[in-house]
């Protein structure tokens, strides 16, 4: 049994860390075996790690449901979700590094920039850092592609992100006022913004595969491209579910005026993923 | 009653949310990982104790050096400073566990597999000694790393070390700006926590970094991206300036919580109150802060505008400021001290001796026309060996000497504590200081041979490294002693220690504080 003491909370012991754990070796070990072609084991260990999230969360769910956690524990989680997107902040700062790393030193160097007229005239002679075009490096790796511009989808892409804000905020007013229905609609709302961008965006990728020939493979062009997008895509489809959560949640009753972190940790995750695409928007397709 | 004691059997340790249960799983596993790092280490010194090739073959050899690194910094070091963390953070600042016990059991956890995870390419080529496991040094360079077969290995055990280190800082962070007892107010805290608050800090502001590091590795080894790749437009160089955004705060993440040990043990023998508590604070967070801004003093030979050079070379020297006022605390606080010195004090004080050595020797590295001379030879290894074997694991021994009688309730065996404090300091010295003579005259790193004239030096300096790592199975014997029985340990352990942590019994209850104390 869980149990709260003298005013604090502690949870007993618990198997679903190690499941986790498990989970986690046999996914990456089945991918690391054949990256390229990934073995059986890694799909067993993404189902582990499925269910221990779902027990995982169950748990923590049943408990604040049953009114075991204190103001105190609210407050860890808080500190906890700060920090964790703060770490998600600067993976995706090591992203936009190298993109910036390249078009600002990289490119002009191979360009002849600096003291490195040597490199341009004798190892890579003739290559122009023009970018986007010619930045599939002096190999031409991966051939001739065309991008995608920014007004097209990536605009509305990015209207619909920024209109998944508003209503997130406006579905935590309904909350905040006890208008639960306010709550599910907002919820609702922005749960199908959320995946109406994930599905522009896989649209956008298959057309870029089969019809521009951008793909991973196009220099460091389409390096920085689908590396960004696509993390930044992942962690939409997390956020999504995460909001997708959080609306049955509500449906079922869950949640409180005044005690909903989860909602808003969820919350807090989406406006993340909005400012981090913001970003691309400017510095991927735009500039 | 079960849910005031810890569980029966092994389900204990799996399972457990008791955050001195996990303390200890920490220090056990890197204690291992010392014990397996250091059998690599020795065969680096066994090959080296002569010139030409005798005991392997260099692309073995070459993983011994990579995996030796890899093992000690990961497995070693940053672990048992995650262990002291767990036991020591809730009972110094009156909580009764950590903030997140679940997430707690998951950081330690995956440790394990992602131990795993990286040492087993070296058993997957089919023949062990021909060295198939990762062999391009613990810096992981592109374009060398790329050509190894087993990357996806290599890379995934990163990211879960990755995970973990993040799980477990948010939850230090989390207790200790959560959890503190009434009255406990920052300025308050002891080193300890705040030189650990300021490391999880760094930690979840670099690990992530690092995971971008090696996922840019792992798709343009197996899915053709170009990110460390000229040909494509990349530049093997932007691996280093992201390998090292990390690994110069990496080197502060080891050292900060050495410092903060150091920084409780010297008041207790010296018998007085720290010196300059609030500039050390300070100190550290300027430490923390210079440290994000000068990763590239690794890379002045890469190839830098002369701006760029000049620009981190100011840069890394300021950082003897900040060291230099906690070397000086630290001896004020001795200054005139009642001072005794028992096996805690004799490892703080070489501590604090031989750490300064490694500092001064990185003031001449960080001078970048200096470094063209130093770098990537012996005397860099010198560096660095000095301020973490002798700088992260002295502090960190010494603490396991400090707070032992408090976790076991047993006092450890104070003669062979000295004698197992002697003969270290003495072997790693010869093991050491040597390699700064042969640096110096030009040996280089990572290479398994060299010129004859680097030959008596370099036979000294195995000797030093043979017995120092014979001298670590002492270790091993007195702490299992202690644990087994031995003379009983008062609850305040030393003459007048401050904290709370000297207030409970010893050894301390399952739970402790579950009522907070009051801070007066
Ligand atoms: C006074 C502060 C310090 C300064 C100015 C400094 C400076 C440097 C410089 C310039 C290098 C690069 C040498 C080269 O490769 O040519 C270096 C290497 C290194 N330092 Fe320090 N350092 C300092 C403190 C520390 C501390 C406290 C640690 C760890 C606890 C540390 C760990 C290392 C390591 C591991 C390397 C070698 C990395 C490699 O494998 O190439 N340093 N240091
Ligand atoms: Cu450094």
């Amino acid at each position: 049994m869980t149990h709260a003491q003298g005013g604090y909370y502690l949870p007993s012991p618990s198997h679903w860390p190690l499941v986790g754990s498990i989970g986690l070796f046999l996914t990456t070990f089945g991918f690391a075996l054949n990256p390229n072609d990934p073995t059986f084991l890694m799909y067993i260990g993404l189902a582990i790690i499925a269910y221990m999230m779902f027990g995982w969360f169950g748990t923590v769910i049943r408990e604040s449901e049953g009114g075991l956690y204190n103001d105190q524990v609210d407050r860890s989680y808080r500190w906890g979700m700060m920090w964790f997107i703060f770490s998600e902040v600067m993976f995706f700062a090591a992203f936009f590094g190298a993109l910036f790393y390249a078009r600002q030193l990289a490119l002009p160097w191979l360009n002849g920039e600096g003291n490195n007229a040597m490199t341009n005239e004798i190892l890579y002679n003739g290559f122009q850092a023009v970018w986007p075009t010619d930045a599939n490096g002096p190999a031409n790796v991966g051939g001739d592609y065309k991008i995608i511009e920014a007004w097209g989808i990536p605009a509305l892409n990015t209207l619909i992100l920024l209109s998944s804000g508003v209503t997130v905020t406006w579905a935590h007013w309904g909350l905040k006022k006890g208008n639960r229905g306010q709550l599910i609609l907002g919820l609702l709302a922005t749960v199908i913004l959320g995946f109406t961008f994930v599905g522009f965006q896989a649209y956008e990728y298959i057309h870029a595969y089969t019809e521009m020939n951008l793909t991973l493979g196009s220099g460091i062009y389409g390096s920085t491209f689908f590396m960004l997008t696509g993390f930044h895509g992942l962690h939409v489809t997390i956020g999504a579910i995460m909001l997708t959560v959080m609306l049955l949640r509500s449906m079922k009753g869950h949640f409180t005026a005044d005690n909903h972190f989860a909602f808003e940790a969820a919350a807090w995750y989406w406006h993340f993923v909005d400012v981090v695409w913001l970003g691309l928007f400017i510095f991927v397709y735009w500039l | 009653m079960s849910e005031h004691g810890p569980e029966k059997g092994i389900k204990r340790w799996l399972f457990t949310t008791n955050h001195k249960d996990i303390g200890t799983l920490y220090l056990w596993f890197s204690f291992i990982m010392l014990l397996v790092g250091g059998a690599m280490a020795m065969v680096i010194r066994a090959e080296l104790m002569y010139p030409g090739m005798q005991v392997v073959n260099p692309n073995f050899f070459n993983m011994m050096t990579t995996m030796h690194g890899l093992i000690m910094v990961f497995g070693a070091i940053m672990p048992a400073t995650v262990g002291m963390a767990n036991w020591l953070i809730p009972m110094m600042i009156g909580a009764p566990d950590m903030a997140m016990p679940r997430m707690n059991n998951w950081s330690f956890w995956i440790l394990p597999f992602a131990a795993t995870m990286l040492v087993l390419p070296m058993f997957m080529g089919g023949d062990f000694l021909a060295g198939q496991g990762p062999a391009f040094g613990w810096t992981f360079y592109e374009p060398l790393s790329g050509q190894y077969d087993n990357l996806a290995f290599f890379i995934f055990a990163v990211h879960l070390l990755g995970i973990s280190s993040i799980m477990g800082s948010i939850n230090i962070i989390a207790t200790i700006l959560n959890l503190r007892a009434p009255g406990m107010t920052l300025m308050k805290m002891p080193m300890f926590v705040w030189t650990w608050l300021i490391t999880a800090f760094l930690l979840i502001a670099v690990m992530p970094v690092l995971a971008g590091a090696v996922t840019m590795m792992l798709t343009d080894k197996y899915f053709g991206t170009s990110f460390f790749d000229a040909a494509g437009g990349g530049d093997p160089v932007l691996f280093q300036h992201v390998f090292w955004f990390f690994g110069h705060p990496e080197v502060y993440i080891m050292i900060l919580p050495a410092f903060g040990i150091v920084s409780q043990i010297i008041p207790t023998f010296a018998r007085k109150k720290l010196f300059g508590y609030s500039s050390m604070v300070y100190a550290t967070a300027a430490i923390a802060f210079l440290s994000f801004i000068v990763w590239a003093h690794h890379m002045y030979t890469v190839g830098m505008p002369v701006a760029g050079e000049l620009y981190f070379m100011y840069a890394t020297v300021m950082i003897a400021v900040p060291t230099a006022v906690k070397v000086f605390n630290w001896t004020a606080t001795m200054w005139r001290g009642a001072m005794t010195f028992e096996t805690p004090m004799l490892w703080a004080v070489a501590f604090v001796f031989l750490f300064t050595i490694g500092g001064f020797t990185g003031l001449m590295l960080g001078v970048a026309p200096s470094d063209f001379q130093y770098h990537d030879t012996y005397f860099v290894v010198a560096h660095f060996h000095y301020v973490l074997v002798t700088g992260a694991l002295f502090a960190l021994i010494g603490g396991v000497y400090y707070w032992l009688p408090k976790w076991t309730g047993n006092m450890y065996d104070e003669k062979l504590g000295k004698l197992h404090f002697w003969l270290s300091v003495i072997s790693v010295n010869v093991l050491f200081f040597p390699q700064h003579f042969v640096g110096l005259a030009g040996m280089q790193r990572r290479v398994p041979d060299y010129a004859v004239q680097f030959a008596d030096w370099n036979f000294w300096s195995s000797i030093g490294g043979f017995v120092f790592g014979l001298s670590q199975l002492l270790f091993m014997y007195i702490v299992i002693k202690t644990i087994k029985g031995g003379e009983k340990a008062s609850d305040k352990v030393w003459d007048n220690p401050e904290g709370l942590e000297w207030t409970v019994p010893s050894p301390a209850p399952y739970h402790t504080f579950e009522t907070a104390p009051e801070i007066k």
